[in-house]
């Protein structure tokens, strides 16, 4: 926080930014020193703000045409793709917009474990992150319900009687969720309401996210803590603005790519199919984006403890800043941990595609080891490596690898090891 | 940076693999027709699609209804385009009942451009009972709603055989080589000769399986012309401002001793 003495030039200016310092703001945000040596995996953040943002903008506007309904849903989203003026470009940027939004979360959380960013002093951004990539995970799952077809009505019945499972009081609250006895026109229109909601609840822990990171300010590839502004920081703008616009314009090639070409690919054909209670899909999978979830949900043989892993696993990674008992923050100088961290990359692609596989024979014995291996990692690996591991030797400042040459990192892993 | 593209490359790569595996797959299990709607630039067949119309017309909408389409849709740009004399005529063949009139009746009118396709029956358990138990689904985006798309139902509709003889079926049901299960409950709906052409078109089964696939994907997909359009326009636009942003970075950052 390098402006608290800032002040306006003009007259007007200072008189406004006394009573509301929104120019203060704006000068911290411009000048805010940030890491040179930030890689694209930075450019992240910006992405999934301009995700959150054209989310909300064109749910805005599909809300405008949507009937929360049980027997005019599915009519009402046809109508918006073929009566109301681009209305399929709205519909298709909005249900692609989630999974490009989720592949960008993925990216930004999997780059966090890489660099460590979760570590001291920034425990509080990754626990905020965390609860923005839940209710993020909530918030598309009551979006997919919307259309009201068939995978939509199916993983409504699936995901909300997990909630029988707790004992005693579990039947009661399913029927609470449902507004009924069975998934039906109540419990579309709860899910619109909430669907509505929780964008906003997102975006109010998304400015508490950004505020956090500019306390301690970014981490950066290297993980070492760096004087701001020094020789080591270049300010916001322009620097990082331009770096981050030519990134999301990169990333906005592939969006378009799905929007215009390819807009059904992640969906399921059974969504097209209205709702029908009588009739059960042969599999009922969720979006490619929640399957590594799904998988660990299955693999346990009962369904309470199949939720509490479920939970579990999203809980291990808010505990994830006391488990990991390493100082050093970067896997560049954790030559163990780089390894630990690909097997983990590996074990939730593997997660992911034993959710979308029947799980049945094989497919369910490789989802319960890979399951077992994802707590492996975080309650067991994380905290022994932090003690047991040989590191690196840190740089004592980001310009020191950079003056000598580019950062030849793969070349120090050598010498050292 | 390098390591960066390395990775988006791979991305890329594993992406456009698993497209071809799951390509890959269906077409194993169905046939594959070189659809003039595919692709960066892909469009319509206008007079496929008039003569699917015919096809859907005179053959598939006696049971199958297509009730998210309007008559209008029928002249509108990037479908079938039938003139507006046309798509009216074609609307005022259906009745269906309107009302209350201002003494309290219900009556019967002819559908209007504005009218949504007139289904052919009241319900869906007249639609079941008339058909042995089974529904004939709903038309409106069929397509979109089979694993296969296009290419799955043309080859349902070309895919009726004789049963092999360990399959015993029952009445009512019929053998079908691509459809899932192989078992289905629509006798094949096209021969050869089924339907009389306008323009001179040799109505055989492969013919006109094309045509009302064609037409089928248009219903499920009316504005595809228009996508693939701007979509080209939107991505030329982006990688335009792309290689415009790359090199304003550039600039900028060589302000920044040493370079990064």
């Amino acid at each position: 926080m390098s402006n608290h003495n800032y002040v306006p030039s003009s007259k007007l200016g200072k008189w406004f930014n006394d009573r509301l310092p929104l120019l203060s703001l704006s000068a911290h945000v411009t000048e805010y020193p940030t890491p040179k040596n930030l890689n694209y995996w930075w450019t992240f953040g910006g992405i999934l703000t301009f995700c959150l943002v054209a989310q909300i903008i064109t749910g805005i506007v599909l809300a405008m045409h949507y009937v929360a309904q049980a027997d005019l849903a599915f009519a009402s989203v046809e109508h918006i793709m073929r009566d109301v003026n681009y209305g399929w470009l709205i519909r298709y940027f909005h249900a692609n917009g989630s999974s490009m939004f989720f592949l960008a979360v993925y990216i930004h959380i999997f780059r966090s474990l890489y660099y460590g960013s979760y570590k001291s002093p920034r425990e509080v951004i990754w626990i905020l992150g965390m609860m923005i990539y839940f209710l993020m995970m909530m918030t598309a799952f009551m979006g997919y319900v919307l259309p009201w077809g068939q995978m939509s009505f199916w993983a409504a019945t699936v995901i909300t009687n997990l909630f029988s499972a707790v004992p005693l009081i579990g039947e009661s609250i399913t029927n609470w969720l449902w507004g009924g006895y069975a998934v039906d026109s109540p419990t579309l229109t709860r899910f619109y309401a909430l669907h509505y909601l929780f964008p906003f609840l997102i975006l109010g822990l998304v400015i508490l996210h950004i505020w956090a990171l500019h306390i301690p300010g970014n981490n950066n590839p290297i993980g070492i803590d760096i004087k701001k502004p020094s020789k080591d920081t270049v300010p916001f703008h322009p620097y990082i603005v331009i770096k981050d616009l030519y990134a999301l314009l990169i990333f906005l090639i592939l969006f378009a790519f799905f929007v215009f070409y390819a807009p059904n690919l992640l969906g399921h054909p059974d969504n097209y199919i209205e709702a029908n209670p009588l009739v059960t899909p042969t599999h009922i999978v969720p979006e490619w984006y929640l399957l590594p979830f799904y998988a660990i949900l299955r693999s346990v043989p009962d369904k309470l403890l199949g939720v509490v892993a479920m939970f579990a696993s999203i809980f291990v990674l808010v505990i994830l800043p006391w488990l990991d008992t390493s100082k050093i923050k970067s896997a560049v100088f954790r030559p163990l941990y780089k390894q630990f961290y690909w097997i983990l990359v590996l074990d939730v692609f593997l997660l992911g595609y034993m959710g979308a596989m029947p799980a049945e024979g094989l497919y369910l014995l490789v989802a319960r080891v890979a399951t077992a291996y994802y707590f492996i990692h975080f309650i067991i690996i994380l905290p022994i490596l932090g003690f047991k591991e040989k590191t690196i030797p840190l740089p004592l400042s980001i310009s020191e690898p950079v003056l000598n040459g580019t950062p030849n990192l793969e070349e120090n892993n050598k010498t050292s090891t | 940076m390098k390591f960066f593209f390395k990775t988006i490359c791979i991305f890329f790569v594993l992406i456009a693999f698993n497209i071809q595996k799951v390509e890959a797959e269906e077409n194993t299990k169905v046939l594959k027709v070189e659809w003039s709607f595919k692709g960066l630039f892909g469009k319509f067949d206008r007079a496929s699609l008039q003569r699917g119309y015919q096809v859907y017309a005179e053959v598939c909408a006696s049971c199958h209804s297509m009730k998210h389409l309007s008559y209008r849709n029928l002249a509108e740009k990037g479908g079938p385009e039938f003139s507006k004399d046309q798509a009216k005529a074609i609307a005022s063949n259906f009745e269906l009942t309107d009302g209350p009139n201002s003494d309290g009746e219900m009556f019967t009118r002819p559908a209007k451009l504005s009218d949504k396709f007139v289904e052919p029956y009241q319900n869906i358990e007249e639609a079941k009972a008339s058909n042995g138990g089974a529904y004939p689904p709903d038309m409106s985006v069929l397509v979109k709603a089979r694993s296969g798309g296009a290419n799955y139902i043309y080859s349902v509709l070309v895919g009726y055989d004789d049963p092999p003889t360990d399959v015993t079926l029952d009445d009512g049901v019929y053998y079908n080589t691509y459809m899932i299960g192989n078992k289905i409950m629509m006798p094949n709906p096209l021969t050869e000769g089924l339907v009389e052409y306008n323009d001179g078109t040799k109505a055989t089964e492969e013919q006109m399986a094309k045509d009302v696939t064609t037409f089928l994907t248009w219903a499920a997909e009316p504005h595809l012309e228009a996508r693939h359009k701007i979509g080209f326009k939107a991505i030329i636009y982006l990688i335009i401002l792309s290689i415009l942003a790359y090199f304003s970075m550039k600039r900028l950052w060589s302000r920044i001793e040493p370079k990064v």
